[in-house]
């Protein structure tokens, strides 16, 4: 089986927002936000057939305006919310009108009509096919006028889809949806301060303690907060030489932070020890847009940067198991054969695992499959979504 | 039978002695004795036919004959026969005669002799009558004198007895005189002699009375001799006179010893407390207070040189004076040597010579004084010399200032060529390898020294340099705002600066390597008796000066040059990107040739064998090249990232939907220019030019037409269908698939091109980053096209390949084309009279 070999996807915009669904467990699917100013944004799912190799999508349309960053309700699969700058067309009618207009970014919770898994697939072949795409259904604003533009939004990691974070520049919001989320209402919110203009480039809910804590990138900085209090725990200055681009959170091991700026570099904390990094990686030749951990196996860390390269590193050493994967595996879902243990085998050393060179403009996205522990996604920005697999021989050593 | 009878016949009878023996023989024969020729006979005897066997039968014989003879045979046989009778008859007259001849002369001469034998018998008697008459006379005289002789011998054997009383009894006298003359040893020898008797007399009362004042005396002088011994002043002759007799008196030998090495000791601790007041530090205290008064007189004497110009009122109480008016090094062991090594030398001769070496005369002392002796001189060495070392260590520990080497191996010398005195004097001690080792410390101990004082010089002149660079810019272009003219100062003030800089760096630190080296090497030098140990053969230059200083030495300035580039934070930090630039040279020179001369030049120098593995100059040079290649992507890195800062916040604080119509390049652009260049014209100062791809005349017209014309005309101008977003894409992607991936942060290579090159393209791409997160309005992109139209004009000539450059700025006007609202590019034409308007 050849299926080592990425799949690709192209989509016809620009495109900088990915997800896997979170609240899917048994299809292989990914939602990609399109930014384009001048037509109807849309929303891709993409599904991908992992024994046939095939990928098919769905098509809805995101007529808000380009969005910036999405992300799936961990509770229901057919809610997700987005950040989206106000339609490019209104704009440009209001700047046509007064000459004065002003670009924000909002953020909005949506619901996928329940027609489009059934209707509406069609192969990636014929993307003029989509004629008719249909219309999400707008849940509820999370306004934010007062607070500036969103710059994402976060899901209670494992909850029940009821608690958003929106980050909006140098605010830090919680919402409380009701049942259905047609509401939002802001239960609490932190306000990051101090001199200059602060501003949230990023941040995660971490799934530890009860998940209640977030941790933010502003500038160089990288920040904790208790959700309970709403109040800062720690704060890791110059965690990068510059600006911090993502953060993601150890999903096995606690205190376990991995970040990634435009100093090219990907720093492991323990946030318990914020003078230095753990670990500190330099693969990249440019920014670091994005970084992720797998969510079973830690060990795998993915990032994604402007040198338009993807690389996945095995970074046993800091992760959950460093000796291997020693307990047996209740989590293998997916009708892997029995396997022996091998008890001679020799703890990985950290290492790049594989660099993947499919994208030839800059990643600003990968995501692992939330259904599939092996696969992830990386989307470039001229729209091309490719799909990867962890090589066969590491995904062997690590189950054996 | 018949030949020798004829024979027998025929000869005459006396005429041949043969006949004659013949006669004899069978005369012989007849009286039996016929011991010889037995054998003979028998033979011959058993035959009864033979004439003249003893066995002969006549009658045999006859009939014999007569059966074999004839008649005329017979008759000649009997006349032969009746001949034979006839003479041998004859034979027997005459020796009958002959015989009876002899008897009577015989029988004459026993008569005469007979007589005369009684005439002498009679003599013999008379002679004897006589001998017994002078024995009797003897006896008596002997008998009458043997009284006498007797009285005689008793009589010398009492004047002989007298006399030794009379020397016993004027002994105590004789002692007392001695002792007043102080004739000590002649005291001593005449009480040995008369120790015994008074010993074994001692029972009888007049005896004991001597020996009482003999001893009591003698006590006296040993009591004497004692305080002599004690008493320091006297010279080594006395003393050794003063212990020789002590031993005779059978002063035990270890207590000797023990008095004579702590009387030695004391006068050795003096010359120590010399030495150690000498260490201290003079500021401390007035120099009175420092000496123990419990060390008298002499002590104060001893210590007034040292303290003399201090006390001196001009410079009392000014630490400067007083601390460097000190004696040096040299001085210090010069007087360490003469006081204290010198005595030393004297108490382990005179030592040996009264204990040691002592003939072993009488059985006075044990056997095993010399082993005790020996034993004990040991102990006390080592003791001394202890004390001695730690004080020399003391002062080779504080001469700290590496200024001048060779006081200190001058000394250090010294040190050592005094100590061998010991050596030969007591083979086997310890004293000398100690010694030894403390040079090699003190060697080892320089050379660090050494290195440290490298070290700091080198990091001295990197702050001199530092200082050096930062003080032109005072003024300069970090200060910001209107730095207009700032840039162009800066590039006239540093091509003066940059490379003088660099040469007068590298040149004294060279410079300071040599002189240290040349410092070093006096520890090796021939005159140098230490220079010829085992470790200043070898060791000392392998490892100690190869390794620990050189080789240290260079690895440091690479290590410190490479912090520069992790310690300090990437915001760019304190280093000054000139600085950096001129480290990465610095240690590139290191690299192609300063390592391998300074190496060289040490194994030269210090003929180094390499027994012990060292560090391959190879690996040194890796070091250095590796350090400045890191350095040189620094130093791309950190001006990239001020470009980049300038143009990200340019990117960002603006407005860009709501700008207005340009008209002008935008003044960061102007900056990042000129930023450029005079980065341009640093890094030429340093680094050679490099290679570029050839370009076409007049690029910045030509290309910049290419750029702005049809290409790009197709990029955006028609209007926005999904089939033409789908072309784009697909323009832009076949352009991409035909042009190499980019690295951004990749390593540069060591020439000018490609360093700027490397701080354009992280300029450019975070400029493309940076559009790509805004959103323009239609002047906005306009207001791009001017600036990236501007840069065109200006950056192709800094890169290796100014595809690069267009391709860069081509995805910037792009990209933000793609993020405009209403996209409607400038005329070119306008764009150029903008640029060119400056």
């Amino acid at each position: 089986m050849e299926d080592d070999a990425p799949v690709i996807y192209g989509l016809e915009f620009q495109a900088r927002a990915l997800t896997s669904q979170t609240a899917e467990s048994d299809a292989i699917r990914f939602l990609v936000g399109t930014q384009s100013l001048k037509f109807d944004n849309q929303i891709h799912i993409i599904d991908f057939d992992d024994e046939n190799n095939i990928i098919s999508k769905s098509v809805l349309l995101h007529q808000a305006g380009e969005i910036w960053h999405i992300s799936a309700s961990p509770a229901d699969k057919a809610v997700l919310s987005t950040c989206y700058n106000k339609n490019a067309t209104q704009l440009l009618s209001i700047f046509v009108a007064t000459s004065e207009s002003r670009v924000v970014t909002c953020g909005a919770v949506w619901r996928m009509p329940p027609e489009w898994e059934s209707g509406s697939h069609e192969s990636p072949d014929d993307p003029h096919n989509s004629h008719n795409p249909q219309n999400l259904e707008l849940l509820c604003h999370l306004d934010n006028s007062a607070h500036g533009n969103a710059s994402s939004v976060l899901w209670e990691p494992m909850g029940d889809g009821t608690r958003v974070i929106s980050l909006a520049d140098n605010h830090a919001l919680l919402w409380d949806l009701t049942e259905s989320s047609t509401q939002a209402t802001i239960s609490s919110s932190a306000t990051l301060e101090g001199k200059g203009q602060l501003k949230f480039t990023s941040g995660k809910w971490g799934p530890h303690h009860n998940c209640t804590q977030l941790a933010t990138a502003n500038d160089t900085a990288i920040r904790g907060w208790d959700l309970r209090t709403m109040s800062q725990i720690y704060c890791i200055e110059n965690a990068h030489g510059q600006l911090v681009r993502d953060l993601d959170f150890n999903p096995n091991k606690q205190y376990y932070l991995a970040s990634c700026g435009d100093d090219c570099k990907v720093k492991f904390w323990d946030v318990r020890n914020i003078n230095e990094p753990v670990k500190s990686l330099e693969e990249h030749s440019h920014w670091v847009w994005s970084v992720r951990y797998n969510h079973s196996h830690d060990q795998l860390v993915l990032t994604g940067s402007s040198d338009s390269r993807v690389i996945l590193s095995n970074m046993v050493s800091i992760s959950s198991e460093p000796f291997g994967h020693l307990v047996d595996d209740d989590d293998l879902s997916d009708g892997e054969d029995n396997h022996q243990y091998d008890k001679s085998k020799e703890p990985l050393q950290d290492s790049i695992i594989s660099t993947y060179e499919e994208h030839e403009d800059s990643v600003y996205a990968v995501e692992w499959s939330s259904a599939d522990p092996w696969l992830f996604a990386s989307l470039s920005y001229d729209g091309r979504l490719v799909i990867n697999r962890v090589p066969r021989a590491l995904k062997y050593h690590i189950l054996l | 039978m018949d030949g020798d009878i004829c024979a027998t016949a025929t000869t005459p009878p006396d005429s041949d002695p043969a006949r004659k023996r013949r006669v004899h023989g069978m005369l012989k024969l007849y009286y039996g004795l016929n011991e010889e020729g037995k054998t003979v006979d028998q033979a011959e005897s058993m035959n009864p036919c033979d004439i003249n066997g003893t066995h002969f039968d006549p009658e045999v014989y006859l009939n014999k004959l007569r059966r074999e003879c004839s008649l005329g045979e017979l008759m000649d046989q009997e006349s032969c026969m009746v001949k034979q009778i006839r003479s041998l008859d004859s034979d027997m007259q005459t020796l009958v005669y002959e015989n009876y001849n002899k008897f009577i002369s015989a029988t004459d001469t026993i008569r005469k002799m007979k007589n005369d034998f009684k005439k002498m018998e009679d003599e013999m008697d008379c002679l004897s009558t006589n001998m017994a008459a002078i024995t009797e006379f003897s006896a008596h005289i002997s008998g009458t004198l043997q009284d006498q002789h007797a009285q005689i011998t008793k009589l010398s054997g009492v004047h002989t007895l007298l006399r030794k009383l009379q020397f016993l009894f004027e002994l105590p006298a004789r002692l007392n005189k001695c002792l007043e003359l102080q004739a000590y040893s002649q005291a001593v020898s005449s009480h040995r002699r008369a120790r015994c008797v008074l010993q074994q007399y001692s029972h009888m009362p007049s005896f004991r009375g001597i020996q009482d004042d003999c001893h009591a005396i003698m006590d006296k002088l040993a009591q004497e001799l004692r305080q002599k011994f004690r008493d320091g002043g006297s010279s080594a002759k006395d003393l050794s006179e003063c212990v020789e007799l002590l031993l005779q008196l059978d002063e035990p030998a270890e207590e000797l010893c023990d008095k004579f090495l702590i009387h030695a000791q004391s006068r050795l601790e003096a010359n120590l407390r010399g030495l150690e007041a000498e260490l201290r530090p003079p500021l401390s205290s007035g120099p009175t207070s420092v000496i123990d008064p419990s060390i008298g007189p002499a002590r104060r004497l001893s210590a007034a040189p040292t303290a003399g110009s201090p006390t001196d009122p001009t410079s009392l109480g000014n630490p400067f004076l007083s601390s460097s008016s000190r004696t040096d090094i040299l001085e210090f062991i010069d007087r360490g040597c003469n006081e204290f090594v010198s005595s030393l030398c004297l108490v382990i001769a005179s030592y040996q010579e009264l204990f040691v070496n002592r003939p072993q005369e009488g059985n006075l002392a044990s056997k095993n004084i010399p082993h005790m002796a020996i034993g004990k001189l040991h102990a006390f060495v080592d003791a001394m010399a202890t004390c001695y070392f730690s004080l020399v260590e003391r002062r080779i520990q504080e001469e700290k200032s590496v200024g001048d080497n060779s006081l200190l191996v001058r000394a250090l010398d010294r040190f050592h060529r005094r100590l061998q005195a010991v050596a030969k004097l007591l083979p086997g001690s310890a004293v000398p390898s100690q010694g030894t080792e403390i040079v090699v410390r003190a060697a080892r101990e320089r050379i660090q020294q050494y290195l440290a004082a490298l070290q700091s010089f080198y990091l001295d002149s990197l702050r001199d340099v530092r200082q050096a660079l930062a003080a032109p810019r005072l003024g300069g272009s970090s200060a910001g705002g209107g730095s207009h003219l700032a840039g162009p100062a800066t590039g006239k003030d540093a091509p003066a600066s940059l490379p003088e800089l660099l040469s007068s760096l590298s040149a004294s630190i060279l410079n300071q390597i040599k002189s240290v080296m040349a410092s070093v090497q006096l520890f090796t030098a021939k005159d140098i008796t230490f220079s010829n140990k085992p470790y200043f053969k070898g060791e000392f230059c392998s490892q100690g000066v190869r390794e620990s200083l050189v080789v240290n030495f260079i690895k440091f300035v690479c290590q410190s040059s490479r912090q520069f580039c992790e310690s300090v934070g990437d915001r760019g930090g304190s280093t000054p990107p000139a600085l950096l630039l001129l480290l990465s040279r610095l240690c590139l020179d290191y690299e192609t040739s300063t390592i391998t001369y300074i190496l060289t030049l040490t194994d030269e120098q210090f003929l180094v064998q390499h027994r012990s593995p060292v560090t391959a100059v190879a690996a040194l040079c890796g070091e250095a090249r590796e350090a400045a290649q890191k350095l040189l992507n620094h130093y791309v890195k950190v001006q990239g990232l001020i470009i980049s800062q300038m143009l990200r916040k340019s990117v960002e604080t603006r407005d860009w939907v709501n700008t207005i119509e340009p008209r002008n390049v935008r003044a960061v652009m102007k900056r990042v220019v000129e930023d450029t260049t005079s980065i341009d014209v640093q890094v030429s100062l340093l680094y050679e030019e490099g290679t570029r791809k050839a370009h076409s005349s007049d690029s910045s017209k030509r290309t910049f037409s290419v750029y702005s014309g049809s290409r790009q005309q197709t990029r955006y101008a028609p209007s926005y269908t999904p089939s033409a977003a789908m072309d784009t894409n697909f323009l832009s992607n076949i352009h991409k698939l035909f042009s190499e991936r980019i690295d951004i942060f990749s390593p540069v290579e060591f020439n000018k091109v490609s360093v700027v090159t490397g701080i354009i393209k992280i300029s450019l791409k975070t400029f493309l980053e940076c559009v790509r997160l805004r959103t323009f309005g239609r002047y906005g992109l306009q207001q791009i096209q001017v600036d990236c139209n501007y840069l065109q004009m200006y950056l192709w000539r800094f890169v290796s390949d100014e595809n690069l450059v267009h391709f860069l700025l081509d995805e910037i006007v792009g990209s933000t084309a793609h993020r405009c609202l209403d996209p409607a590019p400038m005329e070119q034409s306008v764009i150029e009279v903008i640029c060119e308007r400056g």
